[in-house]
């Protein structure tokens, strides 16, 4: 699903558009199909070496073979109404060769028999072979041991699949019905569930048979004021996370209490709705902006937005070649500017680093999509850019002997390329909390939640808004403002970072969306930092009258 | 089975799967498609395929319960399966206050969607479009990154209500950006047909060429105002957003750019330039379209701006009867009427200004006055004296189409992007806000 849809039949667009025909990925089925269907081990491997000796019998020197189910729940409800509940399901296998040298993919939808599977192998071997002709350069594979039969769950506490429709309804017109009470003239809600159960085989060796979850709780509360005609909105402050149900079953230790309520690995929907609309009516008389410089002081509810579009993005390897020059673009972050080993990517504060482990995150498995065994690396050490993201036959490239395990498809049908890994700031040494970073802060802004966000092509220059300002003079916060938008150049951006929060204040926020690729493939992923300060940035005042 | 059924095929299943139904109402919609691409970078093809979809959506109602099932199995076994499957899921599903029944049988505009020369494509055909995108760049020394789809298929529907429906329809759609060895130059052009025998991948890549090497070493302006010509490529997405939000259900509940102070809607008031006429039309040859929407309304020629004044807006069909007005659907595709000038009579009638190629990363800011953010890319020059003097630096924009529209300075002959027809634009006072470093 491409995320227009998604926001279109969510209803979380800025226009709150809502489309109750929501567009259905994969085929429709009833709740309960779903917790049916897991597909046997043993038969996947069976359909997978069926795959895997066909591709060698026509000449392939590297198969593998993704076996895929793809469940999704989506609840939509609109204040006192549940708009919608679809499930949907899809399964099918997708091979990737390597003949003549050359990639050659082919999938097959709802493979049941051997016979399925080795004949997508069969046209995948062809399709490369025919690709071979168009060749300049013939695919450099970074070598992989095999791992044998192993397996990998995320380790999740409650399958919210398993959890009936009608409690999930009962939450979410729980949370509308308490918006309406505490000033939203109007809410919608979303429970959004992703199970993917990923089989992967390959001719290295390797059977690995992967369940990963994800859960996104999303709202969005309007207010209006009839007499000016104005109208303002607030959003959720949860993230999406790579858990269970339990998401949703809040500890105390999981609130950071402050001017409002941001949350960690327990999202309390209820508590948050009521803030929130509070929040929203009080955005309606707020101040607006005075554009000017201020030192901004960042939550991570805020922060991971402007981490994935100007560090996660331009660090991504096959964007710096200019695979993606035609639709997401190319990068600032040459290959030169790595080479010299004193590409000041940001202050001595800013450590950035990739990773597909953090439990909790949308990125975490334990196998990448190509069958490389997940890590965690540097990309941005004391301000020095250091390495990029690459995958197997990027490697090479950058002088590396293995791949970082970055590889994903967002379907059996898709082909597996090189995408985001968790990317995150990491927490500061020295202690420090929010409330002693801003009791230093003259004059300043404190956003919370992540709002409008632009990035040029080549990630220099960008504008990001949010959900909460607040503006902050000698130290102290002295009320709300509106209109905010701030507009920097990455390199600029986080060589102005002068601290950051310690360990105790480190959150993950995400996206089920990252759109790349042509065709597009979306994929999720988490960024995790504590508050940061960034001096002397410049923000703009969006208001305008029409 | 072909992927493409004929009219009587289509109708001939549908019909199979309504006798069915033991549901108070029952819809079903078939749809199927034939869907290939090749993507290519640094002048070598990366990535090629073609997919072959044909399925089948069956929803169920009981009372104000609607559930919905799909397959892609065409026996009487599966079909049978599917249905009971869809009225499970509907008994199963919570009431929908909102819910309206189906329509009955409607008349459609008969329109020409369809291009054997798009139907017949094959990876052949594919590899020498690629061929003729890359071939001219690499000799040049230029590096081309493409992208090129093509579909043909069909839509059909029926109802219990005896409603039914069926299109045909093929696409093309191809995007290139050439860029200099040196990354200082970019250039890009995008082009989109029913027709594949209109479209020659050869003369839009040499567009792009041309606006790589005359893009080399940009000069930077100070951001600001200015006169800006924006041609379609890069108003399209602006439109288009404002176009999407012209539902009435958002404006009546105050939530929308639409809505007036003190309540109500602006429906009828003079929001743009008087030279702003916009409009759909399904049968309009340039830009042919289904004679129905997705739910089965009929898509009709109809005004939504006219010399400036808001003349309709899109109603759900709810919504529609809660209001007591026609449920007129959102258009797929629109056509803004321009002028008789050319691009280049457009440049040579402006004193100062900058000519955009094309917008990027444009995000809403500001739902109540739709103000957007986003670049100029590939392609930004700076115009003096009716002449284009020298390639300037990207800027970042915040500005609103319906300022856009009140500042309309001229108008040029539209053409055809993205499924819509839209002409060339001369835009005073135009808002751009920062600078970009970005080639």
């Amino acid at each position: 699903m491409k995320r227009r849809d998604f926001i279109q039949m969510s209803g979380l667009g800025m226009g709150a558009m809502m489309l109750p025909n929501i567009p259905i990925v994969g085929r429709s089925v009833s709740a309960e199909a779903l917790m049916d269907g897991y597909v046997d081990v043993a038969v996947k491997k069976r359909l997978a070496d069926a795959a895997l000796n066909a591709a060698k019998a026509k000449g392939a020197t590297y198969t593998d073979v993704r076996i895929g189910r793809y469940l999704n729940q989506y609840v939509v409800t609109r204040e006192d109404k549940v708009q919608n509940i679809v499930n949907t399901e899809s399964y099918g296998v997708g091979v990737r060769v390597i003949a003549n040298g050359c990639w050659g993919f082919a999938a097959v939808v709802d493979a049941k028999s051997e016979a399925d599977t080795a004949r997508a192998a069969e046209e995948a071997v062809a399709i490369a072979k025919a690709n071979a002709k168009l060749m300049t350069q013939p695919v450099q594979l970074a070598p992989q041991k095999g791992f044998g039969e192993v397996s990998w769950k995320a380790p999740i506490q409650k399958n919210a699949f398993e959890v009936p429709i009608k409690e999930k309804v009962d939450l979410l017109l729980g949370v509308n019905d308490a918006a309406m009470k505490n000033g939203a003239n109007y809410v919608n809600s979303v429970m959004f569930l992703v199970n993917e159960q990923k089989y992967f085989a390959s001719s290295d060796g390797s059977y690995i048979d992967q369940d990963i979850h994800r859960i996104w709780p999303i709202f969005n509360v309007t207010t209006i004021d009839p007499k000016s005609g104005k109208f303002e909105t607030r959003r959720t402050l949860s993230a999406p996370m790579g858990m269970g149900y339990e998401y949703l079953q809040t500890n105390p230790s999981d609130k950071i209490t402050g001017i409002t309520t941001r949350y960690n690995k327990g999202y309390d929907m209820l508590e948050d709705v009521i803030a929130a609309s509070k929040q929203a009516k009080e955005k309606l008389t707020a101040k607006s902006v005075e554009a000017g410089k201020y030192d901004l002081v960042l939550d991570p509810s805020h922060l991971w937005l402007t981490i994935h579009e100007s560090v996660g993005h331009p660090l991504e390897l096959d964007r710096v070649l200019g695979y993606e020059a035609n639709f997401a673009g190319t990068s600032f972050a040459t290959l030169d500017k790595w080479q010299s080993k004193n590409f000041n990517y940001g202050s001595k504060q800013v450590n950035l680093f990739a990773d597909k482990t953090q439990v909790g995150s949308l990125g975490a498995v334990g196998w990448d999509d190509e069958g490389v065994k997940t890590k965690q690396w540097d990309l941005v050490k004391d301000g020095t850019l250091v390495n990029y993201q690459a995958i197997r036959d990027q490697a090479h490239i950058i002088g590396e002997k293995e791949s970082h395990g970055c590889c994903y498809a967002d379907s059996w049908s898709s082909v597996q390329f090189q995408r985001m890994a968790n990317v995150s700031l990491a927490a500061g040494k020295t202690p420090l909390s929010v409330e002693e970073m801003i009791k230093d802060v003259k004059k300043g802004i404190y956003i919370i939640g992540d709002g409008s966000f632009s990035i040029d092509q080549q990630r220099y220059n960008f504008q990001f808004g949010g959900q909460l300002y607040y503006e902050i003079k000698d130290g102290k916060i002295v009320g709300m403002l509106k209109d905010v938008a701030y507009q920097s150049n990455t390199q600029e951006f986080w060589n102005s970072c002068v601290q950051v929060c310690d360990e105790r204040d480190y959150r993950l926020g995400g996206s089920f969306f990252d759109g790349k690729g042509q065709p597009s493939q979306s994929s999720a992923v988490s960024h995790g930092s504590s508050t940061a300060r960034f001096n002397g940035v410049n923000v703009i005042n969006t208001a305008r009258k029409i | 089975m072909s992927i493409i059924l004929t009219k009587e095929e289509a109708k001939k299943i549908i019909d199979k799967v309504l006798a069915f139904s033991k549901a108070d109402e029952m819809s079903v919609s078939l749809g199927g498609s034939r869907t290939g691409n090749i993507r290519y970078a640094r002048n070598s093809v990366s990535t090629s395929g073609e997919s072959l979809d044909l399925s089948l959506a069956v929803t169920a109602v009981f009372g104000k319960r609607s559930g919905t099932a799909t397959i892609n199995e065409f026996d009487d076994k599966s079909l049978e399966k599917t249905v009971r499957r869809a009225e499970e899921i509907a008994k199963l599903a919570p009431e929908n206050p909102e819910y309206v029944p189906m329509l009955g049988p409607q008349t459609y505009l008969e329109t020409s969607t369809f291009s054997e020369s798009t139907a017949k494509i094959d990876p052949d055909y594919r590899a020498k479009a690629a061929f003729e995108s890359i071939d001219p760049c690499s000799k040049k020394g230029l590096t081309a990154a493409g992208y090129l789809e093509d579909s043909s298929g069909f839509n059909a529907m029926g109802n219990s209500k005896g409603l039914f429906a069926y299109n045909k329809s093929t696409s093309i759609d191809f995007s290139i950006t050439v860029r200099t060895a040196d990354g200082l130059g970019s250039g890009y052009a995008i082009r989109d047909f029913n027709d594949a025998s209109k479209l020659s991948t050869k003369s839009a890549t040499e567009i792009a060429m041309q606006k790589a090497l005359a893009s080399s070493s940009a000069k930077a302006l100070e951001p600001g105002k200015y006169t800006v010509i924006l041609e379609p490529a890069a108003s399209i997405d602006l439109l288009q957003n404002m176009m999407r939000s012209m539902d009435a259900r958002n404006a009546d509940e105050g939530r929308s750019f639409l809505s007036k102070k003190g309540g109500g809607i602006r429906l009828g008031e003079k929001l743009f330039d008087e030279r702003v006429n916009i409009f759909s039309d399904p049968s309009n040859p340039e830009i042919p379209k289904a004679g129905f929407s997705g739910d089965g309304r009929p898509q009709e020629k109809i005004y939504w701006i006219e010399n400036g004044v808001v003349k309709n807006l899109t109603y759900s069909r709810f919504w529609a009867e809660k209001k007591g007005v026609k449920a007129t659907p959102p258009p797929s595709g629109f056509i803004m009427a321009g002028g008789t000038e050319s691009l280049a009579d457009l440049i040579k009638g402006t004193e100062k200004g900058i000519l955009v190629t094309r917008f990027w990363y444009i995000r809403a800011v500001d739902p109540q006055t739709l103000l957007y953010t986003g670049l100029t890319r590939d392609g930004t020059f700076y115009i003096e004296k009716g002449q284009i003097k020298y390639p300037i630096k990207n800027f970042r924009f915040n500005e609103s189409p319906v300022i856009m529209l009140n500042n309309l300075e001229a108008m040029g002959v539209p053409m055809r992007i993205g499924g819509s027809l839209i002409p060339p634009l001369k835009i005073r006072d135009f808002t751009f806000s920062s600078l970009s470093n970005a080639v």
